[in-house]
């Protein structure tokens, strides 16, 4: 097997554990895997970054504010968004490189299973769409090839509008914009949204609100990177 | 059945080209003329064609554009059409919202675009580029040696042949760039298509200037990642290797520079783009100071023809490696030291006046060193640096130490080939190293003694017990400067 990212051929040594009980393949090597960084210690409760504050400044002004108080339970991210992360994301979501994808699982999964154990037995998991012409130019939705890594039943239930590029816009240009979904029914359950990065939480936010006002109970968001 | 397995191996073995269409002789139609300039000789993804849905579909209806699969399926995988990769791990699936199949894609040339099953390359097949008439081409004035001479007779024959292959074997320092110009002229005389392709962007961004200067009518394009110029249309480009991955039955002659030098020896995609950038009948150009084993081999065997090079232009043998043992060089370089066989060495030089260039095998050692030469108070702190591969500030290094503004320079391998320093002595530290192969010490020999004005130099290599690659190299200069002198 080779390393996914800096294709590095991995070679394990073979002992009597791994000999009759083989682990999972491997597909990224030590070297990668220790510069990605976990986030733990002590985080935000609302946006899940490192924080020494309970709640951290940027969550604070999300929830003075009268519009969006309460719209979002928790965001829960596996990693920080920090150069490597930034580099993988890169290579593929705008590259196109879907198989990267496969090197996060393991520590994906973990992580959801750990936080959402309780949650996820009756909500239900919703990627965050992409509009069609942005799905055809990368022939796959980042969120939904993430949402796909649980193996659990997930749903598309919004859509969503051409907009500008999220990335080229700054957070005061991103809090003006108009909500860019739509939502297909009625729910009366709660929801994981599924997204790549977190980084104002204006998308999610945005996808929260639609669903809250139809009558989504509590939203959760689950994203790869903080 | 038998013969189906024979050609699935025969595809493994060897990569072909005849999925490429021929373009048959149209008429040149005004209108296209300024598209066949553009795309023709391309492999191209819709996204790389400036051209809208309506215009493309209609050259696609009326044979002017083909599309064209852009991944091999064979019995053993995969190969992918513009970067020639098969390796099983460097091809993955993609669940894909265009055409809603899960299929392969290359993740080998990514960084190009992505090349997917379900998505065509294409191709033009339309009227032929129409290039400048020009009866000289070259204004180049310069004389050549009697050996220079001799090897530009032989690029000349080889270029106007077709079909045919010359191995250039030119020791560092040979003025192998003048060598060219005559062949190249009389191509470009009789519309031929060039293309020089060299492993490193510096040397594509030293040549320009000077093929411009020698060929001032000729639409020349030099490509590079991140030059200025994209497009690919000159009738002569002065490319990266890399950037052949884009080009297919473009050229009528193909010079590889360095063919021996590290990408082009390494990566598998660039030999595979080189022979598909040139036509079925194009010649091909070699040039090499320090040829693998494997063209050696041919060459022995008749089976490539050569033209040696054995002396520089000033005439000069090359000079000679000095092996120098010593026992504590591995101790002093771990502490990242200079050997004392290498400071005694360095206060008795013949020419005290000459830069200093030194190699390493590593980078941190490179960096280390240069506080320790500083504390022996061999040099001032201001007149010595090192540099390597990822050093943000490496040109600007290497300007200053021509311009000698420094006098001493501590480098990695990066600077083994292609930069002349007019007067300098070149030592290597711990050339037994793995890094230092036979080819690497050749040409770091070679970066001595490169002026008419100061046409010698000591190289010394300090090692702690002699490998294959230090006598090979010697063996190999020896037998290069004895070559020149029979001649």
């Amino acid at each position: 097997m080779h390393c996914l990212w800096c294709e590095a051929e991995i070679i394990e040594e073979v002992d009597w554990i791994n000999f009759f009980y083989p682990d999972k393949v491997k597909n990224i090597c030590e070297s990668c895997k220790a510069q990605l960084d976990v986030l733990d210690g002590q985080l935000c409760k609302y946006c899940g970054r490192r924080s020494e504050k309970d709640v951290c400044s940027d969550c604070e002004r999300w929830e003075s504010d009268p519009h969006w108080k309460g719209v979002l339970t928790f965001n829960t991210s596996v990693f920080t968004y920090n150069p490597i992360m930034k580099e993988i994301i890169t290579k593929w979501k705008y590259r196109g490189d879907y198989a990267l994808v496969e090197m996060l699982r393991e520590a994906f999964c973990e992580k959801f299973n750990q936080v959402f154990k309780e949650i996820k037995k009756d909500a239900v998991i919703v990627p965050i769409p992409l509009s069609e012409e942005r799905l055809y130019e990368r022939a796959f939705n980042q969120a939904e090839a993430l949402a796909r890594l649980l193996e659990m039943p997930y749903t598309q239930m919004l859509t969503r509008m051409e907009g500008e590029k999220q990335s080229k816009k700054t957070r005061k240009d991103r809090l003006g914009t108009s909500n860019p979904f739509q939502l297909e029914k009625q729910i009366n359950q709660p929801v994981i949204l599924i997204d790549d990065i977190y980084t104002t939480g204006t998308t999610v936010r945005h996808a929260a609100k639609l669903l809250k006002e139809n009558g989504c109970l509590g939203v959760y968001v689950f994203t790869l990177a903080r | 059945m038998v013969e189906k397995l024979f050609t699935s191996i025969q595809s493994f073995l060897s990569p072909t080209y005849d999925w490429l269409p021929t373009s048959d002789d149209k008429p040149p139609l005004h209108e296209s003329l300024d598209y066949a300039k553009h795309f023709a000789g391309k492999l191209l993804l819709r996204q790389e064609i400036p051209l809208d849905d309506q215009t493309l579909h209609s050259l696609l209806s009326n044979q002017n554009f083909v599309s064209i699969d852009a991944i091999e399926q064979h019995l053993w995988g995969h190969r992918c059409r513009r970067c020639g990769n098969k390796q099983k791990h460097l091809f993955a699936d993609i669940p894909c919202a265009r055409c809603s199949h899960t299929h392969v894609y290359c993740r080998k040339c990514i960084e190009m675009g992505r090349i997917m099953q379900c998505e065509p390359l294409y191709y033009w097949i339309g009227s032929k580029p129409i290039w400048l008439q020009q009866d000289n081409p070259c204004e180049w004035q310069g004389e050549l040696t009697h050996y220079q001479q001799h090897a530009s007779d032989e690029i000349t024959n080889t270029m106007m042949k077709g079909n045919s292959e010359l191995l250039v074997w030119a020791v560092c320092g040979a003025g192998k760039t003048e060598m060219l110009f005559h062949g190249i002229s009389e191509s470009l005389k009789h519309s031929k298509r060039v293309c020089l392709a060299t492993p490193r962007a510096d040397v594509v961004r030293e040549l320009r200037p000077r093929f411009q200067k020698a060929f001032p009518e000729t639409e020349i394009e030099a490509l590079y990642g991140g030059s200025e110029q994209k497009q690919g249309k000159g009738q002569l480009i002065i490319a990266t290797t890399h950037q052949l991955l884009r080009f297919a039955h473009a050229f009528d002659v193909m010079v590889i520079d360095e063919i021996d030098a590290f990408p082009f020896h390494a990566d598998a995609s660039l030999p595979f783009a080189a022979g598909r950038a040139a036509k079925p009948d194009a010649s091909t150009i070699y040039l090499t100071a320090t040829p693998r084993k494997k063209h050696r081999k041919q060459v022995q065997s008749k089976k490539l023809s050569a033209v040696f090079v054995p002396v520089r232009f000033h005439g000069h043998p090359l000079p000679l490696p000095i092996l120098h043992m010593c026992f504590s060089l591995k101790k002093s370089l771990s502490q990242f030291q200079a050997p004392p066989a290498f400071l005694k060495w360095y206060n008795s030089r013949v020419n005290p006046n000459r830069q200093l260039l030194i190699f390493v095998p590593m980078i941190e050692l490179a960096e280390k060193l240069v506080g320790h030469l500083v504390d022996q108070q061999l040099v001032a702190k201001e007149k010595i640096t090192s540099v390597h591969a990822s050093d943000s500030d490496r040109e600007e290094k290497v300007i200053k130490f021509r311009e000698n503004k420094l006098t001493l320079l501590i480098t990695t391998t990066i600077l083994e080939r292609g930069v002349t320093f007019p007067s300098v002595d070149v030592v290597v530290l711990d050339a037994g190293h793995d890094v230092f192969d036979e080819a690497a010490l050749v040409q770091i020999a070679g970066r001595a003694g490169r002026s008419p004005n100061d046409p010698t130099g000591e190289v010394i290599f300090f090692h702690d017990g002699k490998t294959d690659a230090m006598v090979e190299a010697i063996a190999s200069i020896k037998q290069m400067n004895k070559r020149g002198r029979k001649l």
